[in-house]
């Protein structure tokens, strides 16, 4: 092997591909509802289940959604975009071909983040095949059975220009896309459950060079763990190809997420013939002025913007902000606080009282729906910030709170919670280092350590209202 | 009941339902019985009663009984587009313009034989045997509304509706002497219609006389939220009375008057013009220069869409399943034994047509062929009101005559194929006989101008004075 070749480095080239469920009410091209795990074939009609002379008619309300979509990510919505028929046999397919865009999609030529946003179009979901045996796969599988439940549900197809250059800025960029939709409120984006779906396209090429290596198509990353892996494994086998002075075949490639291993689906040579021909049955969406500015309208403030506002506006720190923008929900009761705390309050405290003790209490619960009014979390703040509560005996009003609502000076006053003065402190300290003789002369001797075991006494005595600092400073002046 | 009532036309047994003279039930059955004589494979299937409740006396079409070609779907009735990968398929669920016409009182007499997935112009192509012409009985009835125009022809059935593709419902119509009807697409739901050629296919009625044809006409359209592609009809369809033609510009186009079409049909088609004369019209000639080329496009057009169309056959959900209990022998199979011939023939053309590398030079540009037709139809109108033609460039052939020339077959479409392109209706009318054999005359118009189409229809049909009743045997 040429030594250049082996100490060549590469630089992975990632384009994804995302299928995104939308919540609409009712399937892309018939008035079934949407199914979430009804018994089989409970949701069709004779539409859906493609039945001889039957004819799609476009969902309003998932081209609505289409277009949210488009817009939020800065696309350029088409003045006509096409449905074309997509050809292929298989039995999760009820009319042979799927009704999807092709060369007019609905929107093209946007960004996210740092990645740009090749086009957004709208398509129709397969059924599900259910596949008897041990194996769960096709292949071996006893007898298949189709449930079509699921086919016809809207789908939007989202892909990216190869701007991606790690596995790791994959999932990342993919977090950002998945926030970015719930905060649009069109799809429940479960990667789980199969609500988001991400292929990636991968090539590598020499650093520094422009032009594109032979890509392989990643299928079936169903988390963003997976999504990282495969990737990773992918540019594994691509460098070692080229190491080894090989090349890479164009091919896709299943990702088996139980063993990690990637198998060939089908080569370049195999690819389908899908055969496009725009779809008879469907006049082209035109989105009328009146539609654009509903989807406009519809336009929450999204989170790579919420983030951005919160750092410059409030002065919080970029994780801070990026949590709270991410977290809607966190987000808006972030915001709720600092409302209700008046010119007063400290963004930032407050800030890290919601990502940091409220999350703990509350875990994956909004806020919202707690017992914790924001402005019960605003006055704790203030008192703490103003020091008339420690912040140890802070985080057990909170608990409070979260267990019961109410008003947390009264709890304070209640339990007792009030900062220790320093009279009553001194006599505290005092009274602990009485009981620990040996310490104290530890500490004097110069073992800072051993100040440990007073400061122990004092806290256990004062149940936290104390301040560590402070009772630091009490025992050292009486040294 | 005397037989006579089964003489009357569709409109006129109407009116005497609805004059109270005669009861619904009645006329029902007597023209159960008269379509259970068929003898020339006319229907596939025929109902056993009639409707049950209702007036029929106080409906538009006065409970009228009504044969409906195999491909319109009819909830819990056969309906297997005359194909045996359908045999026995009972759809749950009833086709738009069927169901507008039993609720405006035309029940449903039976289904009707058909070519395959309405490919063919001869009814030979028919999984369940090929239709006699009622005039001939070693001839075709044309196709693809075979059973529809010779049940119509034959007095087996009072009306029928059918479909046109590139001329299904006005060639058999011609050859059974019998009017016919192709309707402006998007004028009537295709919903419920077994599809052949998604950007082609509309319904129309097949009727003894142009009155009849308005009045299932009047009743077929409006725009159906089920169909994106259809309209509401702009203005009424009225029952035409024209008795002249003054003022109204004929044009002929020699592309597709001349060459191809035999003498004894010229002849009857030059008498139609000389009549159309008589009554007023001026009549001249009109350039319609790509319609040479109208016969390859809709053979790519046409196919192309039905591949995809026919691509659920299947066997997954419905119909007939074949094969060894794996999925590509079920695939194989099914569609192996359950299409004929001509529907595999379309297949294999469509799919060639939109396959990668092939597309551009084949569908694309049968697709471009198509505008440049529609264009010129669009400057051929901006000089004469109608285009009038001889429907088909012969008369009802023979029984496998044309069944090994594929070629000779589709050419017999070559003056109903550039309407369905241009999406315009047209019509076809009996203009006389050659030979003992009814010949066909064409009126075309722009989008949406049926009601003119039908008037000029009715004035024409008055001065011919075509009898067809010979052809009514039963």
């Amino acid at each position: 092997m040429p030594e250049a070749v082996a100490e060549r480095a590469y630089e992975p080239v990632i384009g994804l591909e995302i299928h995104v469920q939308l919540s609409t009410r009712t399937k892309m091209f018939c008035g079934c509802e949407l199914s979430f795990g009804e018994e089989p074939n409970t949701r069709t009609c004779p539409v859906c289940l493609g039945l001889p002379g039957t004819l799609p008619v476009v969902n309003a309300e998932a081209v609505h959604y289409g277009l949210m979509i488009g817009l939020a990510l800065g696309c350029e919505p088409a003045p006509r975009s096409i449905f074309h028929r997509k050809n292929y046999f298989y039995p999760d397919l009820p009319k042979g071909y799927q009704v999807s865009q092709y060369d007019v999609p609905l929107a093209r030529d946007g960004r996210l983040g740092e990645i740009r946003i090749h086009r957004v179009h709208l398509e129709e979901d397969a059924a599900k095949l259910v596949h008897t045996g041990a194996s769960g796969r096709i292949h071996s599988a006893e007898a298949s059975v189709v449930d079509f439940n699921r086919g016809g549900t809207p789908l939007v197809e989202i892909v990216t220009e190869p701007d991606v250059r790690s596995a790791a800025e994959a999932a990342e960029w993919l977090r950002l896309l998945r926030v970015t939709l719930r905060r649009l409120g069109v799809s429940d984006v479960n990667m789980e459950e199969g609500s988001l779906r991400c292929d990636a396209n991968v090539s590598l090429r020499p650093a520094g060079e422009t032009t594109l290596g032979t890509k392989a198509e990643l299928k079936n990353m169903n988390s963003f763990r997976f999504l990282e892996r495969g990737i990773d494994a992918e540019i594994a086998r691509q460098e070692a190809i080229l190491r080894d002075g090989g090349s890479v075949v164009q091919e896709t490639l299943h990702y088996d997420t139980r063993t990690g291993a990637l198998s060939s689906l089908r080569s370049k040579e195999e690819a389908h013939d899908y055969r496009y021909f725009p779809e008879p049955d469907l006049v082209p969406v035109a989105p009328t002025e009146e539609m654009l500015e509903r989807a406009r309208g519809a336009l929450p403030e999204l989170p790579a913007e919420r983030a951005e506002r919160l750092e410059r506006e409030l002065a919080l720190a970029p994780d801070a902000a990026k949590l709270l923008a991410f977290r809607t929900e966190l987000g808006d009761f972030f915001e709720a606080t600092v409302q209700a705390g008046g010119d007063g309050s400290d963004p930032r405290a407050i800030a890290n009282w919601v990502t940091g003790e409220l999350v703990a209490n509350l875990g994956d619960t909004d806020p919202a729906n707690s017992k914790v009014e924001p402005a019960a979390l605003a006055k704790l703040v203030a008192l703490v910030t103003d020091g008339a509560v420690a912040g140890s005996a802070a985080k057990e009003v909170l608990s409070a709170l979260v267990a019961e609502g109410g008003d947390p000076e009264r709890i304070v006053e209640e339990k007792g919670l009030g900062r220790a003065g320093e009279d009553e402190l001194g006599e505290i300290v005092e009274r602990a280092m009485s009981q620990q003789p040996e310490a104290v002369e530890k500490v004097r001797e110069g073992n800072e350590k051993a100040i440990g075991a007073i400061m122990g006494l004092v806290m256990r005595e004062t149940k936290g209202r104390a301040d560590g600092a402070e009772v630091q400073r009490l025992i050292r002046e009486r040294l | 009941m005397s037989d006579d009532v089964l003489d009357l036309s569709a409109a006129a047994a109407g009116a005497r339902v609805q004059a109270g003279e005669l009861s619904a039930a009645e006329l029902f059955s007597a023209w159960r019985e008269r379509a259970a004589s068929d003898d020339l494979n006319a229907f596939l299937w025929l109902a056993e009663e009639g409707p049950e409740g209702g007036d029929a006396s106080s409906s538009p079409l006065g409970g009228v009984p009504l044969a409906v070609k195999d491909l319109f779907c009819t909830e819990g009735v056969p309906s297997a587009a005359g194909s045996r990968i359908l045999e026995g398929y009972r759809p749950p669920y009833t086709a738009t313009v069927v169901d507008q016409l039993r609720k405006a009182g035309a029940p449903l007499l039976g289904k009707t034989n058909m070519d395959e997935f309405a490919m063919g112009s001869s009814n030979e192509n028919s999984g369940f045997g090929p239709v006699k012409n009622p005039w001939d009985d070693t001839r075709v009835p044309g196709g693809s509304s075979g059973g529809s125009a010779a049940a119509v022809a034959a007095g087996l059935a009072p009306w029928a509706i059918g479909t046109d593709t590139g001329g299904s419902i006005r060639q058999p119509a011609a050859l059974c002497g019998i009017v016919g009807l192709k309707p402006t697409y998007g004028a009537c739901s295709r919903y419920g219609m077994i599809a052949f050629a998604s950007s082609l296919d509309q319904a129309g009625p097949l009727t003894r006389d142009v009155t009849d044809c308005a009045l299932l006409f009047s009743h077929m359209t409006g725009r159906d939220p089920r169909d994106s592609t259809s309209l509401e009809f702009p203005g009424e369809v009225a029952l035409p009375s024209a008795e002249r033609l003054d003022g109204l510009r004929f044009g002929v186009p020699p592309e597709l008057s001349g060459e191809g079409i035999e003498p004894g049909v010229r002849e009857v088609f030059d008498q139609a013009l000389a009549r159309i004369e008589e009554l007023g019209g001026e009549v001249t000639e009109v350039a319609l220069p790509h319609s040479n080329e109208a016969i390859s496009a809709y053979y790519l057009i046409a196919p192309a869409e039905a591949s995809a169309n026919l691509a659920r056959f299947d066997g997954v959900r419905y119909g007939q399943r074949k094969g060894h209990g794996d999925l590509l022998s079920m695939y194989e199979e099914t569609r192996e034994q359950g299409f004929g011939a001509e529907v595999k023939r379309r297949i294999l053309i469509g799919t060639y047509a939109l396959s990668s590398g092939y597309y551009d030079a084949l569908y694309g540009r049968a697709l471009r062929v198509r505008t440049r037709i529609a264009d010129d139809f669009r400057s051929a109108f901006e000089k004469v009101d109608l285009i009038v033609t001889p429907t088909s460039p012969t008369v009802a052939f023979g029984l496998g005559e044309r069944t090994d020339d594929p070629l000779a077959m589709y050419l017999s479409d070559f003056c109903t194929v550039p309407m369905p392109l241009a999406g315009i209706p047209a019509i076809s009318i009996p203009g006389g006989m050659s030979d003992g054999l009814p010949v066909g005359v064409q009126l075309a118009g722009p989008a949406f101008s049926e009601p003119q189409i039908l008037d000029a229809a009715y004035a024409l049909e008055q001065a011919v004075g075509f009898d067809g009743s010979a052809a009514r045997h039963a």
